[in-house]
């Protein structure tokens, strides 16, 4: 697997900590999922609950890679104050930049991804950009400092998987060396080992796992699909065809008309 | 002295963003704070003097996707 910024992953799983239906169960459902990485934001805290503080217990128990997000942020200055507090609070130069930039798709204004890692690379950020498979602002992020780039598989939370499998293989057969992790929009497992068998080096998911009847049962699902989707892309595939070829030899069948 | 802290309006004597984080509750809270649209790192709030109607944000690590 290829690394992220100097960092090699257990596995390829990363799984976001939003949405679960309690703090035991975001638990049980990190645990079931063995994610390498786990996403964390940044909102406003209440001096009298405190109840960010009890967030950032649970996280530093799970033992993972810290990945705070920009998520919501919808202008580069946004993103950046948002990167710089993430940085002090989580001790982590990984940032998970989302500059958003239309409501319905919660689709990435790429205009200012680009300016925004440029100006957090500057500062020594490490940055994971989410963006779209469009090959050229995906140089244009490369240019200015990313060394890892994500993009969308489908819009946030909506479950509908790879939504386009040419612009993904062609964004993985471009950038042979850099990588690359679906983000956004994986729905089922089979999704997950789908990104995974055309050579992407990891998937990060949220609501498929949060929002599912067992999210523990569906964690421990993504799990296993990420590592079948992971082997089966080293093990290399066979090229897909049109017509049949018989698998069973045609040389020594009998001849009984 | 009137702030808007974390987007509501508060009465406060508090000359410094570090004096107001102890009066708020925030004392020894993981968080980080942006006055104005502006980050505000941890080792400068002592410095940091508050002016009135000043915009205060306080953020603490929450789930994200």
């Amino acid at each position: 697997m290829r690394d992220f910024y100097g960092t090699t992953l257990a596995n390829g799983l990363m799984l976001g900590t939003a949405q679960y239906p309690s703090p035991a169960i975001l638990a049980d459902a990190f645990a079931r999922s063995t994610a390498s990485v786990a996403t964390v934001s940044l909102r406003r805290e209440s001096g009298r609950n405190r109840g960010g503080q009890d967030f950032w217990k649970l996280v530093q128990g799970l033992g993972v890679h810290i990945l705070p997000n920009t998520a919501g942020c919808h202008s580069v200055k946004e993103a950046v104050t948002t990167a710089h507090m993430a940085r002090e609070v989580f001790d982590t130069k990984w940032i998970k930049l989302e500059v958003i930039g239309e409501e319905d798709t919660l689709q990435p204004d790429v205009f200012g991804l680009v300016e925004a890692a440029r100006i957090l690379s500057e500062d020594g950020f490490q940055v994971f950009p989410y963006t779209t498979e469009d090959l050229v602002v995906a140089d244009k992020l490369l240019q200015a400092g990313c060394e890892v780039l994500m993009p969308w598989g489908a819009p946030i939370g909506s479950g509908l998987g790879l939504n386009n499998l040419f612009g993904l293989r062609a964004m993985r057969a471009h950038f042979p060396d850099v990588p690359l992790v679906i983000d956004a929009g994986l729905g089922l497992p089979s999704q997950a080992a789908q990104a995974m068998e055309m050579g992407f080096d990891a998937v990060l998911l949220n609501t498929a796992v949060a929002k599912a009847g067992d999210p523990a049962a569906m964690a421990a699902a993504f799990a296993m699909a990420v590592s079948a989707g992971q082997l089966a892309h080293t093990a290399d595939p066979m090229e897909p065809r049109d017509m049949a070829a018989p698998s069973t030899p045609v040389i020594g069948k009998a001849f009984l008309e | 002295m009137k702030l808007l802290l974390n987007g509501e309006a508060v009465e406060v004597e508090a000359a410094t963003l570090a004096d107001l984080l102890e009066r708020t509750g925030f004392g020894g809270a993981k968080v980080a704070t942006a006055v104005n649209g502006n980050f505000v790192a941890a080792p400068a709030r002592a410095a940091h003097v508050l002016a009135p109607d000043d915009r205060v944000e306080v953020l603490a690590p929450m789930q994200g996707g």
